[in-house]
C-alpha cells in the first residue's frame, strides 16, 4: 500500500479532476472547489519544505566547518532577522502589518530588491561577452540566426531614415517565421504535456513517488 | 551630502549592488557575502509571506471559526515533512499523489485546450482566412505569402520535432525546412533578449543615478 | 610578453579579455544616462491594442491585474505596472490585483501604494481602498489559484492581503471571479503568464492582454494571433510604448537611449568577433 494506495489517489483523482471540466452540475462545480481548496493548503505545506532544506544545509555547513561555513551564517542570519521583524510586526501591529513593519520593508527594499536586481542585471554583461565570443556566423543556419537577431536588435536602435525599412523587417521576422516557429515548438510542447499527464494518471510515470 | 535615514537606507542598497556588481572583476567576498545574505534574506521573507498570506487565512482562521473539517488538509501538508525521515519517507507520497492527481487532472483538459486545440484551430484558421479574403478580393500578395510561410513553417517545424520517423527525402526536406523556420524564431528570441538583459542593467544604472543624486543634491 | 607579440591581429580580435567589453559596456551605458537623451518610440499594434482596450472600459468597469514578477525583472516589468494602473485610475476603472510570485508581494503592495499616491497628488480622484482598488495577494501554486479564480475569489482569497475580508470589500462583493471582470492584464517575468493563458483565460474565456519580459516575448506571439491574447508589451520596449502611447513618460523611454546605444556596442561586438573569426578561418585555409 505504500506505493499502490498513491497510485490509485493519483488515477481517480486525476480522473475525476479532467471529467469534471466537462460536467456542468452543481456538484461537480463544488467538488472543483473543495479540491483547489484543500490542494493549495497541501502546497502551502511544501512550499516550506525547501526553506526547512535551506535551514539543514546551511546548519550542517556551519556544523562541520565545511569551507565558506562563515557565510552560512550569513545565510541563516538574514534569514532569522526577516522573520523576528516580521514577527514583531505582527505582535506589536497585528497580523496585517506582519509584511508591512519598517525593519522588514527596508530589509526588503534595502537588501532584498538591490541584491537580486544586481545579481541578473550581470547578466547583460555575459551576454555582450557571448555574444563577442560564441556568435560566429560558421555556418548558413548560424548566419540566418545571427541575422534574424540583429535585425530584431536595430529595432531599438534609432537609425534615422533607415529605422522604417529595418521595423518593418522586424516585425515580419517576429510575426512571421517566428510566429511559425514558436507556435510548432507550444504545439509539441503541449503534446508533452498532455503525454505526461496522461502517463502520470496511468502510473506509468511514477518518479514523484521517489525510492523505497 | 543628505544624511537623512531614507538617504542611508539607499546607502546600504547601493553597496549591496556595488558589492554584487563586484562579480564583474572576479569573485571575492564581498560578492560571496551579499550572495549568501540574499538567499538568507529571501528565504526569511518567503516562510513569513506564507506563514501571514496563506497559512493563516486558509488554514488556521477556519479552524478558529470552527471548520474542523480543515484539520485534514492540516494533517496531509505535515506528512509531506517525513520526506526528510529514512524509514517513514512513504508516508509523504499520499499528500504527493494528491496534489499531483489534481493537478495532472486539471492540466490535461486546459493544456489540451489552451496548447494544441486553440494552437491547431488557429492554424487552420489561416488557411481559411486566406480563403475568405481572396473570394472578397481583399487578399494581397504579401498577405498570401505570409499565410503561406507561416503555414509550411508550423508543418515543418513541426516534422522537424517528429523523431519517430527517420528524416528523409520529403519528410527530411520537411524538418529540414523547420530547422531554418527555427533559427529564425531563436534569432528573434535572441535579440529580445540582448534588449531584456541590457535593461536589467539600466535600471541599475538609473538608481545608482537616483541615489547619487539624493545624496549629493 | 613573447606570446603577446606573436599574436596576429584576427587572433587579437578573438582574445579580447571581456572585462574590457564589461568596461566598455558599462561605460557606454553610464555616458548615455548623464547626457539623458530620449530617442523616438516606435509603437507597434500589439501595444496599442492593450492601451485601447483600456482606453474603450468605461467608468466602474473592472481589470484583474496579475502582477507575477520579482526584483529580478523590476527593471522591464514595474514601468509597465505604474503606467497601466495610472490609465486605468484615470479612466476611473476598478482593480483586482494578485501577486502571484513569491518574492514579488511587497513589490506590488508598495507599487499600488506609489501609483495611488501618483495619481492622487496630480490632481486625480481619491482612490478608496476596497471600492476602487483591491489587492488580493499570493498564494503558492500559480495554475491552482488561478484556475480556483474562475471559480470564486474565495477559494484562494477568502481575505486579502491585509487580511481583511473579501466579503466586507464593496468591490469583491460585486465581482466574484474572473468571470465578472472584464479583462485581465498579467504583468509577469515567469511561466506564470502561461497559467493565465490556459488555466485562467482559456479556461472560462475571459479577455487577457500580457506584459512580460524580453527573454519571454517571442514565445507569446502564437497566441496573440490566434487570439487568445489581445495585446502583448514585450520588455523595456513595450513598455516604452505604452508610457509613450499614455503620455506617461518614465524609466523605459528614459532607457530606451541607454538600449539603443548598448545595441549598437553588442552589434560591433558581434561584427568584431565574426572578422576575426573568418581572418583565423582563412589564415587557416592557407596553412
Amino acid at each position: 500500500m505504500k506505493r499502490q494506495f498513491p497510485l490509485i489517489l493519483v488515477f481517480v483523482l486525476g480522473v475525476i479532476m479532467a471529467l469534471v471540466e466537462f460536467i456542468p452540475l452543481d456538484w461537480a462545480k463544488d467538488f472543483k472547489e473543495f479540491a483547489l481548496d484543500w490542494t493549495i493548503i497541501i502546497g502551502v505545506f511544501a512550499m516550506g519544505l525547501g526553506i526547512w532544506s535551506l535551514i539543514r544545509v546551511s546548519a550542517d555547513r556551519i556544523s562541520r566547518r565545511q569551507e565558506n561555513w562563515g557565510y552560512s551564517i550569513v545565510t541563516l542570519a538574514g534569514l532569522a532577522a526577516m522573520m523576528a521583524f516580521s514577527i514583531y510586526s505582527w505582535i506589536t501591529a497585528g497580523l496585517e502589518n506582519a509584511m508591512s513593519g519598517y525593519m522588514f520593508e527596508h530589509f526588503f527594499d534595502h537588501v532584498m530588491v538591490p541584491i537580486q536586481a544586481t545579481m541578473f542585471s550581470l547578466l547583460a554583461f555575459f551576454i555582450a561577452s557571448a555574444a563577442y565570443r560564441a556568435f560566429r556566423a560558421r555556418s548558413l543556419l548560424a548566419s540566418l540566426l545571427l541575422l534574424a537577431a540583429v535585425v530584431v536588435m536595430l529595432r531599438v536602435v534609432y537609425l534615422g531614415p533607415i529605422s522604417p525599412p529595418i521595423n518593418v523587417a522586424a516585425d515580419w521576422i517576429i510575426n512571421v517565421p517566428n510566429l511559425a516557429a514558436k507556435r510548432a515548438i507550444l504545439i509539441g510542447v503541449g503534446l508533452g504535456i498532455v503525454a505526461t499527464a496522461l502517463k502520470v494518471i496511468l502510473g506509468i510515470e511514477r518518479a514523484y513517488l521517489g525510492r523505497d | 551630502m543628505n544624511l537623512t535615514a531614507e538617504n542611508l537606507w539607499l546607502t546600504a542598497a547601493a553597496l549591496a549592488t556595488l558589492c554584487t556588481m563586484s562579480f564583474l572583476y572576479k569573485d571575492n567576498p564581498f560578492y560571496k557575502f551579499a550572495e549568501h545574505l540574499v538567499v538568507g534574506v529571501s528565504a526569511g521573507y518567503f516562510t513569513m509571506l506564507l506563514i501571514v498570506t496563506s497559512l493563516w487565512p486558509k488554514l488556521v482562521d477556519p479552524l478558529r471559526d470552527g471548520n474542523y473539517w480543515y484539520i485534514i488538509p492540516g494533517l496531509l501538508g505535515i506528512m509531506m515533512y517525513f520526506r526528510f525521515s529514512k524509514s517513514q519517507s512513504w508516508v509523504a507520497r499520499y499528500p504527493i499523489a494528491i496534489y499531483i492527481g489534481i493537478g495532472t487532472g486539471l492540466s490535461l483538459v486546459v493544456e489540451f485546450q489552451a496548447r494544441i486545440i486553440e494552437q491547431l484551430n488557429a492554424t487552420i484558421g489561416i488557411a481559411a482566412t486566406m480563403k475568405a479574403d481572396s473570394a472578397a478580393g481583399a487578399l494581397t500578395t504579401l498577405d498570401a505569402i505570409n499565410s503561406l510561410i507561416i503555414l509550411l513553417g508550423i508543418v515543418c517545424g513541426l516534422a522537424y520535432f517528429y523523431f519517430s520517423k527517420e528524416h528523409k527525402g520529403w519528410f527530411g526536406g520537411a524538418a529540414s525546412m523547420g530547422i531554418w523556420m527555427l533559427m529564425v524564431g531563436f534569432g528573434a528570441s535572441f535579440g529580445y533578449t540582448v534588449m531584456a538583459r541590457i535593461s536589467l542593467f539600466i535600471q541599475r544604472v538609473q538608481f545608482l543615478g537616483d541615489w547619487w543624486q539624493r545624496l549629493f543634491a | 610578453m613573447a606570446d603577446a607579440k606573436r599574436l596576429s591581429f584576427n587572433e587579437r580580435l578573438l582574445k579580447i579579455d571581456r572585462r574590457w567589453i564589461f568596461l566598455l559596456l558599462a561605460m557606454v551605458v553610464i555616458l548615455v544616462y548623464l547626457l539623458d537623451v530620449t530617442v523616438p518610440v516606435y509603437v507597434t499594434e500589439e501595444v496599442r491594442n492593450i492601451y485601447e482596450r483600456i482606453e474603450a472600459l468605461k467608468e466602474g468597469d473592472v481589470i484583474l491585474l496579475g502582477l507575477d514578477y520579482d526584483p529580478s525583472t523590476l527593471a522591464e516589468l514595474n514601468p509597465m505596472t505604474f503606467t497601466v494602473l495610472k490609465q486605468c485610475f484615470h479612466k476611473k476603472v476598478k482593480v483586482i490585483v494578485t501577486a502571484l510570485h513569491q518574492n514579488g508581494p511587497t513589490l506590488a503592495d508598495q507599487v499600488l501604494r506609489e501609483a495611488t499616491a501618483i495619481h492622487e497628488g496630480g490632481g486625480g480622484d481619491k482612490i478608496v481602498y476596497g471600492t476602487d482598488l483591491v489587492y488580493l495577494g499570493y498564494k503558492p501554486y500559480p495554475a491552482l489559484v488561478i484556475n480556483s479564480l474562475g471559480q470564486d475569489f474565495h477559494i484562494s482569497f477568502p481575505a486579502d492581503y491585509y487580511n481583511t475580508s473579501i466579503d466586507s470589500l464593496p468591490l469583491t462583493q460585486r465581482v466574484h471571479n474572473l468571470t465578472d471582470v472584464n479583462a485581465i492584464i498579467n504583468i509577469s517575468g515567469t511561466s506564470a503568464t502561461d497559467y493565465w493563458i490556459s488555466y485562467g483565460a482559456a479556461a472560462y474565456n475571459v479577455p487577457l492582454a500580457i506584459g512580460v519580459t524580453g527573454v519571454m516575448a517571442t514565445d507569446y506571439y502564437p497566441y496573440l494571433q490566434s487570439g487568445r491574447v489581445f495585446g502583448l508589451m514585450g520588455g523595456l520596449k513595450g513598455a516604452a510604448e505604452y508610457e509613450h502611447l499614455a503620455n506617461n513618460p518614465g524609466d523605459a523611454i528614459q532607457g530606451m537611449a541607454m538600449q539603443m546605444w548598448a545595441h549598437l556596442l553588442i552589434i560591433f561586438f558581434i561584427i568584431i568577433g565574426n572578422i576575426g573569426y573568418l581572418l583565423s578561418r582563412r589564415a587557416q585555409a592557407k596553412e
